[in-house]
């Protein structure tokens, strides 16, 4: 469903994501971990199509991303910025965004998208009025109103609260029992490991471990994780000392 | 890494030749040119006036095709050259308005005249290098700012023929003889030929030199600038 | 969703310029901004020059064009505007339209409500400065479209640009500045003329000329926006 191959990208000389390889079947769901600044986001803004690779090439649903606009037509995206016009309803957001897709019937396709989130009730709210969390669950009914196969999350959870946090965990699962495949980027490794079935870890660039989430020790994992980063930024401010 | 620019300065041989081509210009056309029957000693800023807006709009030139090739094979080299050559442009440029007004004040009595032709295209020409440079020193990512960048003179380049229609048509009726500033006509005798020629050609030289000296520049600047993010800075 | 079919560019343009304009109905900020300073400098115009030297009719033109540049600026910089603060423009790249509709899209929605800001600046015109109400009126109306054509196609690719740098605010109007220079100057010339009453074939040179600038900019900056967003 989504295969990333020896995708790199420099911004001027600096190497943003380095040589990442990844592949992702229907219902798989890929955690991926890593300090700021590893290129997490950057590698979803190259999946999702923001970003084109300085090298590699990028595959949704068979399509080259390149090549297809229609293989966007399958990528939902989320991130920190809820992508909403502040000025429009919440249901005028997601309906926006099914017309972009082609989805026949947008206005129910959008109700039926907030319904999920469980914000329907707001649904002629602008979305100015709503909290930030509320915000966040009308961004993320707007990200898969379209029902898409590759759904990227930039830690997805912050700002929701346990009833958002609820909605987002159910909508995911069904997606992911629906077929399609997930990439969550997140700090939380509680959170990550419970959903995903691969798990990845990344540092400056690349990817640094790999692991099949299932039937991991949290615990060990978790502690695992912190030596490695901790690892990373300890050998990177050595690097600025001994130049500076 | 090597240092491309290490052995060659900024401030080449070729730039001193182009110095002393147009000082020899200078000395030709103050004591060794005769004066003109009608407009007397002002007469004289013609060989600064025509030439500058010659280099400048070579070196708009340089710059739009240095464009067009980096949005093609996106090479930085490109992009380089059309930034050298875009400053250069707006040195030369300046001289044009500069020289414009002081000339036209002495000859028709008028600092601005709009029906000038070549006069009406610099100033507007000279808005467009000065939102080239603003709009680079406004980008900080290298790629994007020499796309944008790009497309923005190619864009000029695309305005010229509109400026110039539209500054004629809408100003045939304001003058209708001689829309470029010219000197008396019918042809320059040969003295003034010969000066009018080599100024030409000296303002050309020197808007090569220079270019190619901001060139250079742009090169230890990005090396520079290469070495800085290899630190880490 | 696998099947649904994502809408072709001309679709997609207009539901972008819909979605502008649904937005921009909602807030009026800079409609009503627009109609504020037409306002003001129609009375400011008339003003400025003594009626025994210059008649009302003869400075109509030249408030005009004013009040159309200055109310497209504040349109056109809120076009992009709009898009940068929670990143719309993002979910707009991710989806499956096509980036020349996009830049149709947006431009169609600039140019509809330059026309809609016009449709109470001329009359007020027209009404401030006793002009007569006829054949003139109507040709000058149908040049200033023209223009605001040419203003829509290159601001609408400056305010993409400039929305994306530091002096995003500067930017626009100086970029436009020598863009605007040959729409403006010949529509100018070609309205001056029909105010005073000369016939449209005197006109018809400067009149293609815009034309002319039209489809050469539309179609320029079409292309060259997506150069400005591909990264």
């Amino acid at each position: 469903m989504l295969e990333v191959s020896d995708v790199t990208r420099m911004f001027g000389r600096r190497r943003a994501v380095d040589g990442v390889d990844l592949t992702l079947a229907a219902g798989d769901c890929l955690a991926l971990f890593g300090p700021n600044g590893a290129g997490k986001t950057t590698l979803l803004r190259l999946i999702s199509g923001l970003l084109k690779p300085t090298k590699g090439a990028i595959r949704v649903g068979g399509q080259s991303l390149r090549d297809d606009a229609s293989a966007r037509g399958l990528l939902g995206l989320i991130s920190h910025q809820s992508m909403l016009y502040s000025a429009l309803t919440s249901r005028e957001n997601v309906e926006f965004a099914a017309r972009l897709y082609g989805i026949s019937g947008a206005r129910s396709a959008a109700m039926r998208a907030l319904e999920r989130m469980r914000i329907a009730d707001r649904a002629n709210a602008p979305v100015r009025s709503l909290s930030r969390g509320l915000q966040q669950r009308v961004s993320i009914a707007r990200a898969i109103v379209h029902e898409p196969r590759v759904v990227l999350l930039d830690e997805p959870y912050t700002g929701l609260d346990a009833a958002g946090g609820a909605a987002l965990t159910d909508m995911l699962s069904a997606l992911r029992a629906d077929g399609a495949c997930l990439v969550l980027v997140t700090h939380n490794v509680e959170e990550g490991l419970a959903l995903s079935t691969q798990a990845a870890v990344m540092l400056n660039g690349r990817i640094a471990r790999r692991d099949d989430a299932r039937g991991l020790d949290h615990r060990v994992y978790q502690a695992d994780y912190r030596a490695m980063v901790l690892g990373a930024i300890d050998r990177r401010s050595e690097r600025v000392s001994v130049s500076a | 890494m090597t240092s491309v620019s290490r052995d060659r300065p900024v401030l080449g041989g070729f730039f001193f030749i182009a110095v002393l081509a147009v000082v020899a210009l200078y000395v030709r056309a103050i004591f060794f040119t005769p004066l003109e029957a009608i407009q007397g000693a002002a007469q004289k800023i013609y060989y600064i006036h025509v030439p500058s807006a010659i280099g400048a709009y070579t070196a708009v030139s340089i710059t739009a095709l240095a464009s067009l090739i980096y949005l093609w094979l996106k090479d930085d080299r490109a992009d380089r050259m059309a930034e050298a050559s875009a400053e250069v442009g707006l040195v030369f440029m300046s001289m044009v308005l500069i020289t414009g007004p002081l000339w036209a004040h002495k000859i028709w009595n008028a600092w601005w005249v709009w029906w000038d032709l070549r006069l009406t295209l610099s100033l507007f020409l000279w808005f467009v290098i000065v939102g080239y440079l603003v709009l680079r020193g406004a980008i900080e990512d290298p790629a994007q700012r020499g796309r944008y960048s790009a497309v923005l003179a190619v864009l000029g380049a695309l305005l010229i023929p509109f400026i110039h229609l539209s500054v004629y048509f809408s100003t045939a009726h304001m003058h209708p003889d001689p829309i470029v500033l010219q000197p008396s006509k019918p042809k320059l005798p040969p003295e003034m030929l010969i000066t009018f020629l080599s100024g030409i050609g000296a303002f050309l030289l020197l808007c090569l030199a220079m270019i190619q000296a901001r060139y250079r520049l742009g090169e230890m600047k990005d090396e520079l600038a290469a070495i800085e993010a290899e630190r880490g800075y | 969703m696998i099947g649904a079919r994502p809408p072709g560019t001309l679709s997609a343009a207009l539901l972008v310029a819909r979605k502008d304009l649904a937005i921009e109905f909602r807030t009026r900020t800079a409609f009503f901004s627009s109609l504020v300073f037409a306002v003001l400098a129609l009375t400011i115009f008339y003003f400025t020059w003594d009626e025994s030297v210059v008649a009302p009719n003869d400075r109509a033109p030249g408030v005009l064009w004013v009040v159309l540049t200055f109310s497209a600026l504040l349109g056109l910089q809120r076009s992009f505007g709009l898009e940068e603060h929670d990143r719309g423009i993002d979910a707009l790249l991710v989806s499956p339209i096509s980036r020349e509709s996009i830049y149709l899209g947006k431009a169609i929605g600039n140019l509809i409500f330059l026309s809609a800001v016009q449709l109470v600046a001329i009359p007020a015109l027209a009404l401030f400065y006793n002009m007569p109400v006829g054949r003139p009126l109507l040709v000058v109306s149908g040049i200033v479209f023209l223009a605001m054509v040419g203003i829509v196609a290159v601001g609408t690719l400056f305010s993409a640009m400039a929305v994306n740098t530091r002096l995003a605010e500067l930017l626009l109007p100086m970029l436009s500045l020598p863009f605007f220079v040959p729409i403006l100057m010949s529509a100018a010339q070609a309205a001056a003329r029909v105010f005073a009453g000369r016939p449209v074939s005197e006109v018809g040179f400067l009149l293609k000329l815009l034309v002319a600038f039209d489809i050469v900019f539309m179609f320029a900056c079409t292309l060259a926006f997506s150069f400005t967003l591909e990264e």
